[in-house]
């Protein structure tokens, strides 16, 4: 494409600083040069801190200006004519026309307060100079095109009425309302289920291919990338480390940071003894891809069972007006066995009732009927005081890695008072070796014991809290997407760091997550669970390869695939 | 895991600096913070000495003359003490001789000579005082030392009473929700449904007068708006994962309430403390003014205020001026100390 026509927008030298407090700069973006050829998509990719996001805002002149300072020698040309030299009213008349956005979280992009109509409206009205009526008229249609059924009843819906799917298109439909030459989208499918988050990205396509517009994708997945970008730059740390066509980028990357994203992203069809980690293919100094020595999971007959979930259900009972109130089913009649030394994996979209289940079963929240056996005793109907000793054999693990340590804690803290509520430790002394023995363990250095949980980034804060419940030796373990917000070279990371622990301990792990790739690559028995309904349980290579329910295959066949050589 | 745990770990540990020693570093780089301590400092020292006696515990003694000018205005006229001067000499003024129609006449010499006898040492009354007099003569800089440690001691007392009860009631409401937050919840409405001042008076009609009443009249009404701060952060951090966190270890209800939640809402109790001892300082000066305040025999910043008003129309400006600025002082400095104080508490920043 070095041809003839100019690209539509080319980024050149592009810096970001960003002014930190006490005076000291962050190099967000050092010196970067991209460009987005017209009709076609380029996909941004990296971990979180790489400067993607930054590069986009930067395009858009939404970066804070108090904060961030743009390099002098930084040009974005937009056909030809350079955005960071325009005027606050020039500028303004491009946002939303020529250029638009579409953010991750469709519910905080869209104002509760006004109907998605009055949303699209608003744009048309602004940019093109329609009137109200004529706007309205033009929103319906928007919202059509964009896949939303019934749209002239949608259009007077508020924003909390429609699912978070049907969000995102409303976000869609106003990002594409004035018929914009460059969309860019930033993770617009990260807070979505792996389902609709194919839905949105052939939405995408169509529209791209429609509206012959570009598309600048922003994503931390490369698998997304492979399924929708014409052009791909990856970049670590605010440089672009490769940038070259879709095709050259996944069949033969030249950046050892490239190859390691595209291997330590656990893959639906292999299933290494470890995850490469990004530092292997440093150290290798981008050595072809390793062949790994294969692991083999399953439930055998002979395995012993240490838990055994029998029809467990929970309602949860929603307040209607002053005194109705009515019951909402999450869990509906689960039974499942999980053996010693080996996972469950727990998967389901959002809603499906897979996070109730694990709280459930260490009650967390009280259930609504059913068994949880638990060498021979049902944990379910213990008093709370029998029930202590048992808890702490059953332990978990969050999502979210920032929320789930108390920010007032020093991680010694943390890690100690375990040992202290279950007295598992004579004296205050042998409380700290075996605080820093686990630290030892997960990995994190010595002078952590020190520091606070905000002083670490997530894989290491994830480690500090699968720390904290080793301290109490469990026999099962459940991770309630441990991993989903760690950036993919950290989540193998954790994943290795799971599988080794669980080798050497033999715990058992429940291992719940929306990423069927993960799920796959560490259990050894798979339960699918949709609408609080557990639709289909089966060792996890025979549900993969030969899905018995309509609706497993479908979840299957959302996955995405990366790049299938087109 | 033993294999890992029976390994005793080479103990390297340095010092481990604890929260308040972290929070102290902290507040030690802030420079109008450091500032600030010192001003309550001061003024806090100047409360206890008050109170054991070594400054202004001859404040009622009357000094001056009345409405002794001050230093600064050495020259001005004073028609009040001239005024007054004038009234007294005029009493040595003799009456007509009624000798006639009173019976006592012939004992009025005898009277004169014995009182003549009885010794009154006159103290020469000054004619300035550093900050000037009051109506009484008395110095206006020893009745603000005075008048602070009423002050702050009401103001910081019930201040930190409301902010116990507050952050107490709100917590437990906020945390356990259910029955008990219901029922918090009315007796939070009952309270606040009836008119501030009406309350305020009916406690104070039923108590005797004494700076324990107005201590405890302020902390019993003035804890509603914390409460109700305090309840919606804990409603917040109670579902927050780190408190899920701490039950799935088996983190008893009280461990999970005190130990890991209120070192997290704490910022908001801080500054309600902070803006409540402005608030009840305030609100003592009211019911002084009022006649519900402090004893009559004591002095505090309400009192002088309540004075300076009728002065005030006789252009006797420097008691207000003396407590009010005071009073701006201490409460400027406070509130921004909390929010210092505030800012090195919480690990987050920096």
């Amino acid at each position: 494409m070095s041809n003839m026509e100019q690209p539509l927008l080319q980024v050149r030298n592009l810096g970001v600083n960003f002014r930190l407090e006490g005076g000291t700069l962050f190099e967000a973006v050092k010196n970067i040069s991209f460009e987005v050829p017209k009709n076609s998509t380029v996909a941004l990719v990296g971990e979180s801190g790489s400067g993607k996001s930054v590069s986009a805002m930067a395009v858009m002149r939404l970066l804070p200006r108090e904060s961030a300072i743009v390099s002098a020698a930084s040009e974005i040309l937009f056909e030809g004519s350079d955005l960071l030299k325009l005027s606050d009213e020039g500028i303004r008349a491009v946002r939303g026309k020529d250029v638009s956005v579409i953010f991750q979280e469709p519910m905080s992009s869209l104002n509760p307060v006004f109907t998605v109509g009055d949303q699209i409206a608003e744009i048309l009205c602004l940019h093109m100079g329609l009137s109200r009526a004529q706007a309205w008229r033009r929103a319906e249609e928007l919202m059509h095109e964009v896949g939303i059924p019934d749209p002239g009843l949608r259009i007077k819906s508020f924003p909390h009425e429609l699912s978070g799917g049907q969000q995102q298109r409303v976000m869609i439909a106003i990002a594409i309302a004035c018929n914009p030459k460059l969309l860019i989208a930033d993770e617009p499918t990260t807070a979505l289920d792996v389902t609709i988050q194919k839905q949105i990205l052939d939405l995408l396509a169509s529209l791209q291919a429609r509206h012959k517009m570009s598309v600048l994708f922003i994503t931390h997945d490369l698998a997304v990338v492979g399924e929708i970008a014409d052009h791909v730059v990856v970049m670590q740390n605010g440089e672009i480390k490769e940038k070259a066509s879709a095709k050259q980028i996944f069949e033969t990357p030249r950046d050892p940071y490239t190859k390691a994203l595209l291997s330590c992203r656990p893959n639906v069809d292999e299933r290494p003894m470890r995850l490469p980690v990004i530092a292997d293919f440093l150290q290798a100094g981008g050595a072809a891809r390793l062949k790994l020595e294969q692991r083999r999971r399953g439930y055998r007959d002979d395995d012993e069972i240490v838990l055994e979930v029998k029809n467990l259900s929970k309602h949860f009972r929603l307040k209607e007006g002053l005194f109705k109130s009515r019951d909402v089913a999450a869990v509906k009649d689960a039974s499942f066995k999980l053996a010693r030394g080996k996972t469950l994996g727990l998967v389901g979209e959002s809603g499906s009732g897979k996070t109730t289940v694990g709280l459930t079963l260490m009650r967390l929240h009280e259930s609504s009927g059913g068994e949880v056996l638990f060498d021979g005793v049902d944990l379910l109907k213990l008093s709370e005081a029998d029930f202590m000793k048992y808890k702490r054999r059953i332990q978990i693990v969050f999502q979210n890695p920032y929320a789930s340590l108390n920010p007032r804690f020093t991680v010694g803290q943390i890690l100690m008072e375990p040992l202290t509520i279950h007295r598992l430790a004579a004296g205050n002394r042998q409380c700290i070796e075996m605080a820093m023995a686990l630290l030892e363990r997960v990995g994190l250095p010595e002078e952590s014991f020190h520091k606070y949980p905000h002083e670490f980034s997530g894989g290491q804060r994830q480690r500090i809290a699968i720390a904290r419940c080793l301290t109490m030796k469990p026999d099962v373990l459940i991770c309630d997407e441990s991993v989903s917000a760690l950036d993919v070279s950290v989540q193998a990371q954790v994943l290795n760091l799971l599988q080794d622990l669980q080798d050497e301990y033999r715990m058992s792990y429940i291992f719940i997550s929306h990423d069927l790739a993960v799920v796959k690559y560490i259990s050894d028995q798979v339960m699918v669970m949709s609408d609080g309904d557990v639709i289909e349980v089966a060792n996890s290579d025979d549900i993969y390869l030969n899905p018995q329910q309509e609706y497993t295959r479908q979840l299957l066949g959302s996955i995405p695939r990366g790049w299938q050589g087109n | 895991m033993s294999a890992v745990l029976t390994q005793p770990h080479p103990s390297r540990q340095r010092h481990s600096p604890g929260l308040w020693t972290l929070a102290w570093r902290r507040l030690k780089r802030d420079r109008v913070g450091m500032l600030c301590l010192v001003v309550v400092a001061f003024f806090l020292s100047l409360m206890v000495a008050s109170y054991l006696g070594i400054v202004a515990g001859n404040w009622s003694n009357e000094v001056g003359i009345s409405y002794a000018n001050p230093l600064f205005l050495a020259g001005e006229e004073n028609l009040e003490a001239a005024h007054m001067g004038s009234s007294a000499s005029a009493a040595h003024i003799p009456v007509a001789d009624l000798s006639a129609v009173d019976p006592l006449a012939p004992r009025y010499r005898e009277w004169e000579e014995r009182t003549a006898r009885i010794q009154v040492t006159e103290t020469p009354r000054a004619e300035t005082l550093l900050l000037g007099g009051d109506k009484w003569g008395r110095d206006v800089l020893q009745k603000t030392i005075k008048g602070a440690e009423t002050s702050i001691f009401v103001g910081l007392t019930a201040a930190l009473l409301a902010t116990i009860i507050g952050t107490g009631l709100g917590g437990l409401s906020g945390y356990m929700g259910g029955r008990i937050g219901d029922v918090l919840e009315w007796f939070y409405n009952v309270f606040t449904s009836i008119p501030y001042i009406l309350l305020i008076l009916s406690f104070a009609a039923v108590l005797r007068q004494g700076l324990d009443t107005i201590i405890f009249i302020l902390a019993c009404t003035g804890w509603t708006g914390i409460y109700r701060l305090v309840r919606s952060e804990y409603i917040k951090h109670a579902s927050r994962e780190y408190v899920k966190a701490a039950q799935a270890i088996g983190a008893t209800h009280t461990r999970r309430m005190f130990v890991h939640i209120l070192p997290n809402v704490s910022h908001v109790s801080l500054v309600q403390l902070s803006q409540h001892v402005v608030q009840f300082i305030k609100a003592e000066v009211i019911l002084s003014f009022l006649g519900l305040g402090v004893p009559v025999d004591s002095v505090s910043w309400g009192t002088m205020l309540a004075e300076a008003q009728t002065e005030l129309v006789i252009g006797k400006w420097w008691q207000l001026a003396a407590a009010g600025v005071s009073m701006a002082i201490l409460v400027t400095a406070f509130s921004m100390l909390t929010d210092s104080l505030r800012d090195a508490l919480d690990p987050k920043m920096k």
